[in-house]
């Protein structure tokens, strides 16, 4: 009786579909975009998912799945952002992946210091101490005029993107680049959330004393956690600055910023990979779809200013919404809608 | 004496109130022995002083040959020690496979780049540690569930997913806190038949909390009756059951603690 | 009086004064957190909001009594909205799902507010004099004595609520243990809907004395981030603990403003209260009042 070997339940997860499903998304990616793109594609709408996407991705780690909730990502954006602009400045001989890895690792150094409260500290007091690391990062980035190479503004132009010789400068180039670091980083992620280590963060997350009790190193996974999470989110950040914006400056990696990227997870779903990407794709798409909106609805009444306060209630109103009706995010609502059309057959 | 587990007058108080007055306990190897007592007694507080989650305020503790005033909580896998709570302790967002693979976390040696990099170090350990689980998910015939999230699960299957959890380590020493509680007769008796053949397949000592005194007379080996933090009363299932202390303080709470 | 020691004790009335300013947003988080367990995110934003109402309708020509009327009558039916809107339907949830649910609120009630009254500079005068008195050789300001008097006057109000009334003395058994308050037969709805309407009136005033201080704007919704590590320090349910915290967090801000700046730079008043706060929550997990609580497993 105790060898069942055949499942009586079929098993929640289809690797082979999700498989063939991912194929089919960089084909298309990688294949078809690339063929029909046209510039306001990739610039206004591809080149930011795709670093939002990661950023999010990034913190998904740190607060979908190892449970350890932070209000300071684009700190850590900031950070990955600045090194590499420094690291470009001042290191030219350094080829621009290795510059990308540098500054993530200059970026999970800080989130390992971040991290470290998170050994005394729990729920909100950990959040408001992560808030402490966005204020500090934040200041020492305009105080330090140095790190953006003294220029008056503290703004400064973002290298050209060249690999191996070759330009990827324009709008299609700095897409492709996007793209694969972003995909690089996901599968890293994948791994990550599907190994012992993976499984120790919703250990962590879930039961911190029984986590404790099986023998899991509590403060070296959360600190893990922090510094992993905290690479990616570096990352995020270089590719906000260099492949999107074009431009490091601090202003860019505020407090909303910190606020959108964990809306993102969110919406998309916590402890998702799959919700990293949704989120960020409609976060980027809703002020579009808005301006449309309103424009069509109030006519010349619609400024920008008008666009940005609507902007805010729609956001602000998504969350609300989704906690209440759908706490599991864009991802379960995706889920529920496949169940459905496969049902019939 | 060759206990395996030895309290020894352990006192613990919560600001004022006396959870343990210098409480002893001496269970030996491959015992399976029950802590039973009203509630308030001070049985929870007991195994969670042995297994390091209280710091008693006096007295030892020794597992095997060591000794502590706090047992370490961090070291508990390694010395052999697992156990279950008496309130579900389990991570709801992991399937029934993970939960009790992250049972052999103690066990875990490839480091993280092989694990992300799929080392065959890592992929052999990985293989090790899914047969050795799955086995323990066949023998507690959870292999129906074994990809359901843990927290969807029924109480019942729950308690057992949680003794999986323990018992794929192969602990020396297994320390459950009402594994029955909220259960059928039935299920009783089924939770009975997983216990007893923990100790046959691997040697394992066990200490348990218990309420229902039909099932602790028929498992276990021996028993020690706590009141009031107070140990009132040791021995076997038949001893116990005629001193008259026990009867005093315990027996004529029996018939609430059924109904609880 | 010594020329140097006379500065520092100004600076340090100055800060201890501000500091009343953030006990003042503080306590508005405490009486909610303490009967339900969320932290308010959107405490700043509804000051915006009632600051916005008030010099609005003020701009309007209506007089000060009948605006500050129109608004808590405004604020009221906000507090109550988001009580049974958004917090109702997800009672039981994790505190950080609630927490998550207030950030939604801020910025839909940021938006809302800066739609309906626009997004311009609004000047709040409250009518008192803000030149620097003269007392035993220390200048102190007299809108920073004026915000410390209405903050010990809200404060006593408050207590005498809490001490005499039924929903007070309910709002005590809720905050002291609320499975028991239940099962007394309290109904915490009720409660609920009482503490969102007196946070509602603690908004309504500390966004009258930060917009008279600050100019009404859009800033003003991130005093929010002033309160956090008075919070952290005092304990998120403690008055008290607010009221001491938010003395030592302006104290050490105007210190450090003045005496570390020039040291490190300028502009570290943004994260200096945090460190400071968490510093010492890191030498003293209870935090300034808070009594340790026993994990039960």
């Amino acid at each position: 009786m105790a060898t069942t070997s055949s499942p009586v339940a079929p098993p929640l997860r289809r690797p082979s579909a999700n498989r063939v499903g991912l194929v089919l998304l960089l084909v298309l990616a990688y294949g078809l975009v690339p063929l029909v793109g046209t510039s306001y594609l990739y610039e206004a709408i591809l080149t930011p998912f795709l670093a939002l996407s990661l950023a999010a991705l990034g913190l998904n780690l740190l607060t979908g799945y190892a449970g350890q909730l932070s209000l300071g990502s684009s700190a850590f954006m900031a950070l990955g952002a600045y090194a590499a602009f420094n690291l470009s400045l001042r290191l030219p001989v350094l080829p621009l992946p290795v510059t990308l890895v540098l500054a993530g690792l200059v970026s999970a150094l800080a989130g390992l210091i971040a991290g470290l409260p998170a050994l005394r500290l729990r729920g909100f007091y950990l959040a408001v101490s992560t808030l402490a690391v966005q204020f500090f990062v934040a200041w020492v980035l305009n105080r330090f005029g140095w790190l953006s190479n003294d220029s008056p503004s503290g703004v400064v132009s973002a290298p050209p993107l060249v690999i191996a010789g070759l330009s990827f400068e324009d709008a299609r180039g700095r897409y492709l680049v996007s793209l694969t670091v972003v995909s690089l980083l996901t599968l890293f992620a994948w791994r990550l959330v599907a190994s012992p280590t993976g499984r120790s963060f919703v250990a962590v997350r879930d039961n911190e004393t029984a986590a404790r009790v099986i023998g899991v190193e509590v403060a070296r996974t959360k600190l893990l956690a922090f510094a992993l999470s905290s690479f990616i989110v570096g990352i995020a950040g270089v590719l906000w600055a260099f492949a999107y914006l074009r431009t490091v400056e601090p202003a860019g990696f505020n407090l909303d910023r910190s606020f959108q990227i964990l809306f993102i997870v969110i919406i998309g779903g916590l402890g998702t990979l799959r919700g990293a990407f949704l989120g960020a794709g409609l976060i980027v798409v809703l002020p579009l779809l808005l301006s449309r909106l309103g424009a069509a609805l109030l006519g010349d009444g619609f400024d920008s200013g008008t666009l940005e306060m609507g902007q805010r209630i729609a956001l602000g109103g998504l969350i609300v919404a989704f906690l209440i009706r759908e706490p599991a995010g864009l991802v379960a609502l995706l889920d529920r809608a496949v169940r459905r059309v496969r049902r019939p057959a | 004496m060759n206990a395996f587990l030895a309290v020894d007058a352990v006192s613990l108080g919560f600001g004022g109130a006396v959870a343990l007055d210098s409480v002893d306990l001496s269970v030996a190897k491959g015992e399976i022995h029950a802590v039973i007592g009203p509630n308030g007694a001070g049985k929870s507080s007991l195994l969670n002083a042995i297994s390091g989650l209280y710091r008693p305020d006096s007295g030892t503790i020794r597992i095997a040959d060591d000794g502590f005033s706090r047992v370490p909580t961090k070291r508990l896998a390694e010395l052999g020690v697992a156990r279950t709570f008496q309130n579900l302790a389990l991570f709801k967002g992991l399937s029934v496979l993970d939960t009790v693979m992250a049972g052999l976390v103690h066990r875990q040696s490839a480091g993280l780049a092989a694990q992300i990099f799929g080392l065959p170090a890592a992929r052999r350990e990985a293989r090790e540690h899914r047969e050795r689980a799955e086995a323990v998910i066949a023998s507690l015939d959870l292999a129906d569930v074994r990809d359901r999230l843990a927290g969807t699960l029924p109480y019942g299957v729950q308690k057992r997913v949680e003794l999986a959890r323990a018992l794929v380590a192969r602990p020396r020493l297994l320390l459950l806190d009402e594994p029955m509680a909220g259960m059928t007769a039935t299920e009783k008796q089924r939770m009975s038949g997983y216990i007893r053949a923990a100790r046959v397949s691997s040697g394992t000592t066990i200490v348990l909390i218990e309420h229902d005194i039909g099932v602790v007379m028929s498992l276990s080996d021996r028993v020690t009756v706590l009141d009031h933090g107070r140990r009132i009363a040791s021995g076997t299932p038949a001893e116990v059951q005629a001193d008259p202390a026990v009867l005093a303080a315990y027996l004529g709470l029996a018939f609430d603690e059924e109904a609880a | 009086m010594n020329p140097d020691l006379a500065f520092l004790v100004e600076v340090l009335v100055g800060g201890l004064l501000s500091g009343v300013m953030y006990a003042l947003v503080a306590i508005g988080f405490v009486l909610i957190y303490k009967t339900s367990g969320v932290l308010n995110f959107a405490q700043g934003a509804m000051l915006l909001f009632a600051a916005l109402t008030f010099v609005s309708l003020t701009e309007r020509g209506v007089p000060f009594a009948g605006a500050f009327a129109a608004t808590l009558g405004v604020m009221v039916l906000l507090g109550l909205t988001i009580e049974r809107a958004v917090l109702r339907p997800l009672v039981n949830q994790p505190p950080i799902t609630l927490f998550m649910a207030t950030l939604g609120v801020a910025y839909v009630i940021e938006g809302a507010a800066q739609l309906a009254w626009g997004t311009q500079v609004h000047g709040l005068d409250l009518g008192i004099d803000d030149t620097p008195m003269d007392i035993a050789g220390i200048l102190v300001s007299r809108f920073d004595l004026f915000a410390a008097a209405v903050a010990g006057l809200m404060v006593a109000i408050l207590s005498l609520f809490f001490r005499y009334t039924r929903t007070g003395l309910a709002f005590r058994a809720v905050a002291d243990d609320p499975l028991a308050a239940l099962n007394t037969g309290l109904r915490l709805p009720r409660i609920w809907a009482a503490v969102w309407i007196a946070s509602g009136l603690v908004a309504l005033i500390a966004g009258l004395l930060w917009g008279a201080r600050l100019g009404v704007q859009f800033s003003l919704s991130l005093v929010v981030l002033k309160a956090l590590p008075v919070l952290v320090l005092g304990g998120f349910d403690s008055i008290l603990g607010a009221i001491v915290a938010g003395l030592i967090v302006g104290a050490v801000e105007k210190l450090s403003e003045v005496y570390l700046g020039p040291v490190i730079g300028g502009g570290i008043e943004g994260w200096i209260a945090y460190v400071a706060a968490l510093g010492f929550l890191l030498l003293k997990p209870s935090g300034l009042f808070g009594l340790r609580s026993v994990e039960r497993v």
